[in-house]
């Protein structure tokens, strides 16, 4: 399959302490891999190095065949094809609902504000808040705001969605809503980087489960195989930890 | 009552220079101090050492000197003649600019980081990020200390007074000559400068309610 990420040899200090230690994995074309790990393991900080909302320290990361640029318009265009999905949803608070999805095809895509618009309602609709529109992002449950801000991911036409532990700040009965919306993503072949404590997601609609502990990765295989047959003694103890309850 | 009626003239022509000046620095002072702050949070070092530079310099002079440097030293670069009232208006924005850069900033540290991270994300510049997301939300959220910078440049119009500016501080001086009691007159000038003030006030919890932001 065609790689779409490439990481190479990937290298982060939060000044001692190496958050993310000689990091190498491909994600290809279609692919949707889950993230999982213990917490400070630098599974974060390795979602968000994808579109450099952190830096690293060496190694290299390509989107399409493109090193990640460092700053400036070049990297804005580059973020502009990979989607974010935040623990925090991070709706801009001033905008409304059908704007906070219109803004980034307006002012980067360039797209007219009907266009934008009619694009927005349509993905609205399929994420199921449609008739939200016109209110403000806190006027909205946060499973609500989780899905509008995948919608406004999609609304960009990404390559490619970063997605930061997404239900981590979710009240219970609202997770699986936004887990739905993922997996049918997932379905319609979208490609994705999740970062996520939902086992469930990982085996319904992962192809890959990539295992990090304290910065490495230590397994990276097939959901099935990983929670069945953990090789790793990191993991084997991770996974007693999340399974028997 | 008479002292005000008598003299409405001086009275109307001294508060119109001061109002004259006082939107015009403030429109000046807002545009100039959004620039400024938005250097002093600026991702670029040289930008940001830029910003620091300009308040510190600016701000931690007094306004009386700026004036000054203004009044006298602005005749001396050989450029072409500017009223007074310009060269007021010139010292007062770049001065007051000083603080709204200075609120504006404490107003983009309340924005939370994730609204900045998520602009960049869908792939907006700083700029944009800045102009659209980060400080629209600022703003409402530095309405009452951004007021205070105003009521403040209001009144610091009055010493436009001492550099031949017919202004509200000058009216003293002109009523004294016609015999007027200065006291009175001043009490006059203040009740004025308070009801304008107040207005400032007024305008201030107007906008706070039609722009509150809920998170």
């Amino acid at each position: 399959m065609e790689p779409l990420v490439v990481l190479d040899s990937v290298n982060k200090h939060y000044g001692d302490l190496h958050v993310l230690k000689n990091i190498s994995t491909t994600v290809a074309k279609g692919e949707v891999v889950v993230v999982i790990g213990p917490s400070g393991s630098g599974k974060s900080t390795l979602c968000r190095a994808i579109n450099r909302l952190e830096t690293i320290d060496d190694g290299t990361i390509t989107i399409g065949g493109t090193p990640l640029p460092s700053e400036g318009a070049a990297l804005a265009r580059l973020r502009a094809d990979v989607g974010m999905v935040f623990q925090s949803f991070n709706l801009f608070a001033h905008k409304t609902i059908l704007e906070n999805v219109t803004l980034g095809p307006i002012k980067v895509r360039g797209k007219s504000k009907a266009e934008a618009e009619k694009r927005a309602m349509e993905l609205l609709d399929r994420v199921g808040v449609a008739n939200q529109a016109k209110k403000l992002p806190a006027q909205l449950s946060g499973g609500q705001q989780q899905r509008v801000a995948i919608a406004r991911a999609l609304a960009m036409d990404p390559q490619l969605i970063l997605f930061d532990e997404p239900t981590s700040a979710l009240d219970p009965e609202m997770i699986n809503e936004v887990l739905d919306t993922m997996v049918q993503l997932a379905k319609e072949g979208m490609t994705m980087i999740v970062v996520t404590h939902e086992m469930g997601f990982a085996r319904k609609a992962a192809d890959r489960v990539v295992f990090m502990a304290d910065g490495q990765i230590v397994e990276d295989r097939k959901p099935e195989d990983f929670f069945t047959n953990p090789e790793s003694d990191r993991a084997k103890d991770f996974l007693s930890k999340i399974l028997t309850h | 009552m008479n002292v005000l009626l008598d003299n409405l003239d001086i009275f109307v022509t001294g508060f119109r220079n001061t109002l004259i000046m006082f939107f015009a620095s403030g429109l000046i002072a807002l545009v100039l101090g959004t620039i400024v702050g938005s250097f002093r949070v600026s991702p670029v070092a040289p930008m940001r050492a830029l910003g620091t530079i300009y308040v510190n310099l600016v701000r931690n002079t007094p306004l009386t000197l700026i004036f000054f440097f203004f009044v006298f030293g602005y005749p001396k670069l050989g450029l072409p003649r500017a009223d007074y009232i310009v060269l007021a208006i010139i010292a007062l924005s770049l001065y007051t600019a000083t603080y709204v850069a200075e609120a504006l900033r404490s107003g983009i540290n309340t924005v939370p980081l994730g609204q900045a991270e998520a602009a960049r994300a869908i792939g907006l510049t700083f700029g944009q990020s800045m102009t659209l997301v980060v400080l629209p939300q600022a703003f409402r959220a530095i309405i009452p200390p951004l007021m205070n910078v105003f009521i403040a440049l209001l009144k610091n119009t009055t010493i436009a007074a001492g550099f031949s500016v017919l202004d509200a501080g000058a009216i003293r001086a002109y009523l004294s000559e016609r015999g007027e009691p200065q006291l009175v007159v001043l009490l006059w000038v203040a009740v004025i400068f308070i009801a304008l003030a107040a207005l400032l006030s007024w305008a201030q919890r107007a906008l706070e309610k039609k722009w509150r932001l809920a998170r």
